[in-house]
């Protein structure tokens, strides 16, 4: 194994551990620490791709902001919501989570990563992924998706703050 | 900084792990969120797993933006790449917007009813 896969492992088994404590872990803080460590790795994995960019918002928005917001949250609503116990076979909601669960993975593994087992990266220019790539990109060909973005970003400002309003 | 970013071989990278492999780890965590939203109680914590969800689907297009598809005739590579790095700046932007949106709507389920539990939650059931 070449160190390249070796990293990959790696950190594919962080981002699994952090998804897993996610769902299972009972208290919604060690979840969001949980959260926290996967949207880390899932940053790593994605400088690893060549996206630097992508990585670093990553892990300043995922990891940064969002996860403040839920923690911020959490704190808020802490007294009203007690530990849940994650009932594992006793609950009948589990058992047909999981086998949904496992419809998507078979169909999924079936149609899209049997057929793409051997394909491998072709070369070509690998430094689409810096800033300065991106923001020329997002100023020239995505204009109208980024003013679009920015839009959506106001509309979501203007309706959180309402709904956090007192009265309404 | 830029610099010693560039110098990493990215190019063994994707000679040396397939694409199955990014694609499978996003499809387990996927697989494990949609698990958690559907089993989990506390709506936070489902935000979280929809959370995941989201990013596995972020990863799913990085690595295909990476490897671009060699049967495709015509299709230019850093173009290619480009437009899937643009789609997760979309998705990631979104996500925010969402999650602002929806924890609001949380604190104001709490504020009116002073408890949140999801299995509770069901004046829309008809």
């Amino acid at each position: 194994m070449t160190l390249n896969q070796v990293a990959f492992i790696v950190l594919a088994i962080f981002a699994l551990l952090g998804s897993i404590g996610v769902v299972f872990l009972k208290s919604p803080v060690r979840a969001a620490l949980a959260l926290v460590a996967n949207f880390f790795t899932l940053g790593l994995i994605y400088f690893m791709l060549g996206n630097q960019m992508i990585g670093i918002s990553q892990i300043m928005v995922y990891a940064g902001a969002i996860m403040v917001l839920f923690l911020f949250v959490i704190m808020i609503l802490r007294s009203q919501t007690p530990e849940e116990d994650v009932h594992l076979w006793k609950d009948r909601r589990f058992v047909i989570g999981l086998l949904g669960s496992a419809v998507v993975v078979a169909f999924i593994y079936n149609f899209v990563i049997q057929p793409t087992q051997n394909i491998y990266g072709a070369d070509f220019d690998r430094s689409y992924g810096t800033p300065q790539a991106i923001g020329k990109a997002f100023f020239t060909q995505y204009v109208y998706p980024f003013e679009v973005i920015s839009i959506l970003l106001l509309v979501g400002l203007v309706g959180s703050i309402m709904l956090a309003k007192r009265k309404f | 900084m830029l610099n010693l970013l560039q110098q990493i071989p990215l190019a063994t990278v994707f000679t040396e792990i397939p694409l199955a492999a990014f694609l499978g780890l996003g499809l387990a965590m996927f697989a494990l969120g949609g698990l958690g939203v559907l089993i989990r109680k506390n709506p936070v914590v489902v935000f979280m797993c929809i959370e995941l969800m989201l990013n596995a689907v972020n990863l799913s297009f990085l690595a295909f933006a990476a490897y671009p598809n060699p049967s495709v005739a015509g299709q230019d590579p850093v173009q290619s790449a480009m437009a899937g790095q643009a789609m997760v700046m979309i998705v990631m932007a979104i996500a925010a917007a969402e999650v602002a949106v929806g924890l609001g709507i949380i604190m104001a389920i709490f504020r009116y009813r002073n408890q949140v539990d999801v299995d509770d939650m069901n004046t829309m059931r008809g």
